[in-house]
């Protein structure tokens, strides 16, 4: 089948419409297609509301027991790795500072086993660092949490971003009395938490925008999201 | 049949969907049982309204949540949520099974369901509040993109079956599709958050 074609298939999958053999196809292309990944994303989320559309009584007990049971039976062996950049118990203290200032969905990434750069696991280690810093504030907007450390470190944390797209990144930039000064890049694709590359100033204003790959000095398009590290008082 | 032991008591009030999702993933069976007592409702509801019979929507329901119990490592968050995830997986076991059984009707389940809830109060309040909102946002559609998502989604059909069932080009029921289930989206996502008031500030250059 060809790629349009296949494009053309995300509805139908997200709603499980198809038949097993397009099902294959349509999966094999998701793999290496984007676009396809993001769109049924977002597809999927919506038919999977469609489940609360209808009567939902009470399950016959004996299911709940019956799920469990036969879980325990076939357990895996295999025992998960671990990511090794971090102990257990930091690990454990990590999420656990993420739950509590419901960062929940950043906990989850933290904790699987996906998508292990260096790179990112420095910036997730850093990020800890500054969650873990006594009297770090957090601060919530509608796309997610600012948490500020009273040296000023700060770090980013948005819900499920879309991925900037091919030539594109995200860019993050702080304005406290003038200009916004660039604060770092990052490409999105899921829930983000990334270290802000200079201090927030009380007062200063953290924002978000889309910019060529290679980021900018100065913005060059609406903020999509914006925050401000409000006076203490 | 042993009982499953569970040495460490844990809190999961506090916990998102998705990070007990990750317990899951290092095979905790109290995680598989908080999963169940958030999503096992909802799960059963949708594989009875597919499957119209007690038996056969228990296996669904079975088999999905130990299909998330197997495969829990390779839930991606950035993919999407945990319960869409994990309905996902109950949704396609109830199709399958529909269809192999050949039972599907598509009409909605009718007195013959009665909503013996016996659920807490707060569970049915919000399932009931949930339920009134996804139906409100569907019956904004346009009849034939409504009636399209229904048959794919609560009855099982396939989009060829569709298109034979409606007389219509498969292709016209793949855009039925899209375009129902993007506006579907579109009408269940929260009106008014802080983004649509700010305003820009200027910056001086």
């Amino acid at each position: 089948m060809e790629a349009n074609a296949l494009h053309d298939l995300t509805a139908a999958y997200a709603l499980d419409a198809l038949d097993s053999e397009d099902a294959r196809a349509y999966e094999a292309h998701l793999a290496r297609c984007e676009r396809c990944r993001e769109e049924l994303a977002e597809l999927s989320d919506a038919a999977g509301a469609l489940a609360y559309g209808t009567e939902a009584p009470m399950p016959p007990p004996e299911l709940r027991a019956r799920i469990l049971q036969e879980a325990a039976r076939e357990r895996p062996n295999v025992v998960p790795l671990r990511p090794r950049w971090i102990k257990p118990v930091a690990a454990i203290a990590a999420v656990a500072a993420c739950t509590a200032i419901g960062l929940g969905i950043w906990a989850a990434t933290l904790s699987s086993k996906l998508d292990r750069s260096e790179s990112r696991l420095a910036r997730q280690e850093r990020v800890a660092q500054i969650l873990a810093r006594p009297g770090s504030r957090t601060i919530s907007f509608t796309r997610g949490t600012l948490v500020v450390a009273p040296n000023g470190e700060a770090a980013l944390v948005l819900r499920n971003l879309a991925s900037a797209g091919n030539g594109r990144t995200y860019e993050a930039w702080i304005a406290a009395e003038g200009a916004p000064e660039p604060a770092g890049l990052f490409a999105g694709g899921g829930a983000v938490a990334i270290p802000l590359d200079r201090p927030v100033p009380e007062g200063a204003t953290v924002m978000v925008t889309k910019e060529p790959a290679g980021g900018r000095k100065s913005p060059s398009s609406q903020p999509f999201a914006i925050v401000r590290n409000a006076a203490q008082s | 049949m042993r009982e499953t032991a569970r040495p460490v008591v844990r809190s999961f009030a506090h916990l998102s969907d998705e990070a007990v999702v990750a317990l899951l993933a290092r095979s905790d069976e109290s995680a598989l049982a908080e999963l169940y007592d958030r999503f096992g409702r909802v799960a059963y509801g949708l594989a009875l309204r597919i499957l119209r019979d007690d038996k056969l929507a228990e296996d669904a329901v079975q088999e999905g949540f130990l299909t998330a119990w197997r495969n829990a490592d390779r839930f991606m968050p950035e993919r999407g949520k945990a319960s869409t995830w994990l309905l996902t997986l109950v949704h396609r076991r109830s199709v399958d099974l529909v269809r192999r059984e050949d039972r599907r009707r598509a009409e909605p389940l009718s007195e013959n369901v009665e909503p013996e809830t016996s659920g807490s109060a707060e569970d049915d309040a919000w399932l009931r509040f949930e339920r009134e909102r996804v139906q409100s946002a569907l019956k904004q559609l346009p009849d034939q993109q409504r009636e399209a998502l229904e048959l794919a989604y609560y009855g099982g059909f396939s989009q060829t079956e569709l298109a034979e069932r409606l007389g219509q080009p498969v292709g016209t029921i793949k855009s039925r599709m899209f375009t129902g289930l993007a506006r579907l989206r579109e009408l269940l996502a929260e009106p008014g958050n802080g983004e649509a008031a700010w305003k820009p500030t200027p910056y001086t250059t």
